[in-house]
Formats: C-alpha cells, structure tokens, sequence
C-alpha cells in the first residue's frame, strides 16, 4: 500500500504491504538501517524511532500508520562532521560496546531530553526501563545521559 | 517474526470502523496502539484478515471530568493520563496505576481502550476498572450497550465483547475527595507486567470507620477481581495494625491464583497478602 511520510526531515513514499512495520520498512524500503531490530515483538527497545516528537518502538507499528507522520531515526541525530554531545556523551562515558542498544538509547534518551533537560537519574533510569543492553550494565548509558543534559537546556534558563 | 499477511483499513468515522468489524465476521480486528496486538501478530497467536486502525477517530481521544466522574476515551493513551495533571484529585488511584503501566515507548502509544479488551488478567486498566465499578461503553453493529467492569472480563484475554464492537470509553464513578486509598504493585522489573498487585479505597464514616471498602487483585488469577471477604472485614473497622495484618492473612486464604513461568500459585497467593497489607497501610497512613 502506497504510504507517505516524513523521514529525517525529507519527504518519502513507499509501496509496502499492509504488514509491513515501520522498522522494516525504514531498514529494508528506505535502507536506514541505523534502526536496529532485536526481538520484533516490544520487549528489547533497539528498534526505537521518534514519531511526531514522541519516542515509540518501530516495530510495534505498521509503516501504514506513520502516514502524514514526522519520523526521526538515529540517522537523523547525527551529522556528518562531529558528534552532536549525546554521541559524544556515550563516547566520554563508554556507553556502548557492541552497540546494538545504541540506535535505540540514542533516540529514546534524545526525545527525553528535548522534553525534560533537567530530569534526574531516576528518571533516566525508569526511561532507559525499556530498551536492553547485553553489554554494558547500564550505568554509564545513565551517566552519559545524565552528562548530556546541559547540551539540550534552552539558553535563557532551564528550558 | 514478520506479521501474517494482512489488510490495513484507517477509516474516519466510528460508525465505518463498525461496519468493517462487522463485514469481517471475526476475521477483522481494532487496531489502537498496537502494543499488545502486534506482538501478537509477530507471535501469529492471531492472523486476522484486516486491521481495522482507530487512530482517526479522535472523539475517542478524550479525557472529560465531571461532577459523575472521569471518563477515558478509549483512544486515550497512558501518557496523557500521565500528563493529565487534572487526574491527580480527580482519579489519584487510577493515576497512580497508570504509573506502573509498560515503558515509556509503549506509553506513548498503548491506550486504555486497547488494554480492556486485551484483557491482560497482569493488566493494571482492567483491575482499576473492576476495582472501581467502571463502566465500558461500546458501540457495535447492534448499537450502543454499556457493560460493567464486573461483568466485562471473562477470563484471560477474554471479554463479553463482540467482534464488531468497537470500545468508545470508560466510565469511573466519581472520586470524593477524602477517600482513602492504596496501591502497590510488585513486578521484577520496572514497567512488566505485575506479578501481583492490589488497587484498594475505601471512605469513612463520622466514627473513623471504613465503609465502601472496595478492595482489587491484579496479576493473580485469571482476571481482575475483588476481595469481598477482605471489604467485608474492613466494612465498619478502623483500619489499624491488626485489621491490615488480618486483611492480609484472609486475601492469601482466598485469592484464587494462578501459576505459570513466573510464580507459583503458593507464591502469588502470599504476594497478594503482602501487597494488600503494604497497599492498606499507605491508605491508612
Ligand atoms: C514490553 C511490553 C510491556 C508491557 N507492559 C505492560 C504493563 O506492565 N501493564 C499493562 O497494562 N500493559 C502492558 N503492556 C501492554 C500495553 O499497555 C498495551 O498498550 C495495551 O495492553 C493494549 O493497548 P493498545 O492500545 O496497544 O491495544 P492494541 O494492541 O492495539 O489492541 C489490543 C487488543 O484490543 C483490541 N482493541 C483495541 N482497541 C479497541 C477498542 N477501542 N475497542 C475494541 N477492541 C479494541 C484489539 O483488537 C486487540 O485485540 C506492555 C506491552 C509491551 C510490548
Ligand atoms: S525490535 Fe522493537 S522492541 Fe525489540
Ligand atoms: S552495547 Fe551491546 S547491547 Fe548495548
């Protein structure tokens, strides 16, 4: 079925069947492949996108259902010249090592951030809930998210 | 998995989205958040012919509150019963439970209405629901009916609705201002589902003592239900130490659990008594 949407900023139009997911569609129809996918059913959090401004699982959502939508993929927070300060954050803090988890820890702790720049660890903590990591044991994604904050507080005050 | 093949319909009006349930006899389904049913899909525990998505009908969206209470549209999703700050006086139980609900990517989808008609008997909605006289109404082939929460849930993952009904919002009954009330829910991890959890309130009288105990078990048997053996003991007692001690004694006695991959019955059963007695104590406090 004919879908339209926005990805990264551009507009895009794809021909996919009914079933497709949006993590499919964005890796195998638009080779975005930045999007990684664990467990196509909810649990592991690799596959996250932002739509409309809101962090959701790319695989527990038809590529359908992203019509008329704005989807940021982890392609779309990155540049190609330097790293933006959340990738240099998880740089500083050893936050990844195989780096499966990232895509999604990049693009849940970016929707967090733009909304809540001023969130506490706790907070972070019960963010980061949903998205799995085998490798790092977590704490230095925390302290790297943490570390990331001031990049993203308005510059009149705490946003 | 991939999903099983399948047709995607969007419609805009809730009188459409009935008729295509309805032509599809069975094989049709609601799609809302798509948290639970699509992991069913990539499970292939159900292959339905068509999706019938809901998200263009946005008179589901609504959260209104009123002297008669809260009413949830069924499209309302747990996000924006947590940002609702209104909630907090008007519904602290159900605000409270909503807090324990999946991880912040699923409650940015995942929708009330979706999580009744799941029927997840680990659920937090459908205990709130049951715990609270709600009402659920919906709208089907047939026309409006409004179901009661105590009459809504079956069993697991099954409810008394018809395949072309379509949820369009559930009623909580007021929330006067001084009730007592408590909530405690124990998972293994921040955001699962729970392994046990209990949703109580109860109001008191000119003497202090409890009337209208209303008393919720989540995540034990094979649906949400109340305790009347435990609201029968709390019904006209000040709820001191002894009475939360008893509370919790009686709830482990008569609980009717089940066991799967995660506990014991002998285990839940003892939960329960220990979340009852843990939520009692934050009530009575
Ligand atoms: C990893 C993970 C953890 C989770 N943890 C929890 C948790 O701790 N607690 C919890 O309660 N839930 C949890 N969930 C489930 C989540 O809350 C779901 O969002 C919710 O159960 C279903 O809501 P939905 O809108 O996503 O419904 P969908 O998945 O779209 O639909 C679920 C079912 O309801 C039907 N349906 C949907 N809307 C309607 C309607 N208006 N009328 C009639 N039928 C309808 C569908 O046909 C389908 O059968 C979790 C999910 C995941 C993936
Ligand atoms: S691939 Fe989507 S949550 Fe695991
Ligand atoms: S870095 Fe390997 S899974 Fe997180």
């Amino acid at each position: 079925m004919p879908t339209k949407f926005e990805v990264n900023g551009k507009p895009v139009s794809v021909n996919v069947e009914a079933r497709t997911t949006l993590a499919d569609c964005l890796r195998h129809h638009l080779r975005l492949t930045g999007t990684h996918v664990g467990c196509e059913h909810g649990v592991c959090g690799a596959c996250t996108v932002i739509v409309d401004g809101d962090a959701v699982r790319s695989c527990l959502m038809l590529a359908a259902q992203a019509e008329g939508s704005k989807v940021v993929t982890v392609e779309g927070l990155s540049n190609d010249e330097a790293l933006t300060p959340l990738q240099a954050s998880f740089r500083r803090h050893h936050a990844l090592q195989c780096g499966f988890c990232t895509p999604g820890m990049i693009t849940t702790a970016h929707a967090l951030l733009s909304e809540e720049p001023d969130c506490d660890a706790d907070r972070v903590r019960e963010v980061l809930s949903g998205n799995l990591c085998r490798c790092t044991g977590y704490i230095s994604i925390v302290e790297a998210v943490l570390d990331a904050r001031s990049a993203y507080k308005k510059p009149n005050g705490n946003a | 998995m991939k999903l099983p093949p399948l047709e995607y319909a969007c419609p805009t009006s809730l009188s459409e989205a009935v008729a295509l349930l309805a032509a599809g006899g069975g094989e049709a389904r609601a799609l809302a958040g798509g948290q639970s049913l699509m992991p069913m899909l990539a499970f292939r525990v159900v292959a339905p012919a068509l999706l019938v998505d809901l998200r263009k009908l946005p008179e589901l969206r609504e959260i209104e509150i009123s002297a008669d209470g809260v009413r949830l549209g069924a499209m309302v999703r747990w996000r924006d019963i947590e940002d609702d700050e209104r909630l907090t006086a008007a519904h602290p139980l159900l605000k409270a439970a909503v807090a324990h609900v999946a991880h912040y990517q699923i409650r940015n989808r995942g929708t009330v209405g979706g999580s009744i008609a799941h029927a997840d008997p680990a659920a937090e909605m459908p205990g709130i629901a049951v715990t609270c006289d709600a009402e659920i109404a919906a709208t089907g082939a047939a026309g409006q009916r409004t179901i009661r929460a105590a009459d809504f849930f079956l069993s697991a993952l099954t409810t008394a609705l018809k395949h072309d009904e379509i949820i369009t919002e559930i009623r909580l009954p007021a929330w006067p201002a001084k009730r007592r009330w408590g909530f405690r829910e124990f998972a293994r991890r921040r955001g699962d589902f729970a392994m046990a959890a209990a949703a109580l309130f109860y109001d008191q009288d000119a003497a202090g003592k409890a009337i209208n105990a209303h008393v919720g078990m989540i995540g034990v048997g094979d649906r949400p239900c109340r305790l009347p053996e435990v609201e029968a003991l709390l019904n006209g007692r000040t709820i001191d130490e002894a009475t939360i001690e008893r509370a919790a004694e009686i709830t482990s006695a008569t609980v009717d659990a089940q066991e799967d991959i995660h506990a014991s019955a002998a285990y839940r059963r003892s939960l329960a008594g220990t979340m009852v007695e843990r939520a009692l104590r934050s009530a009575a406090a």
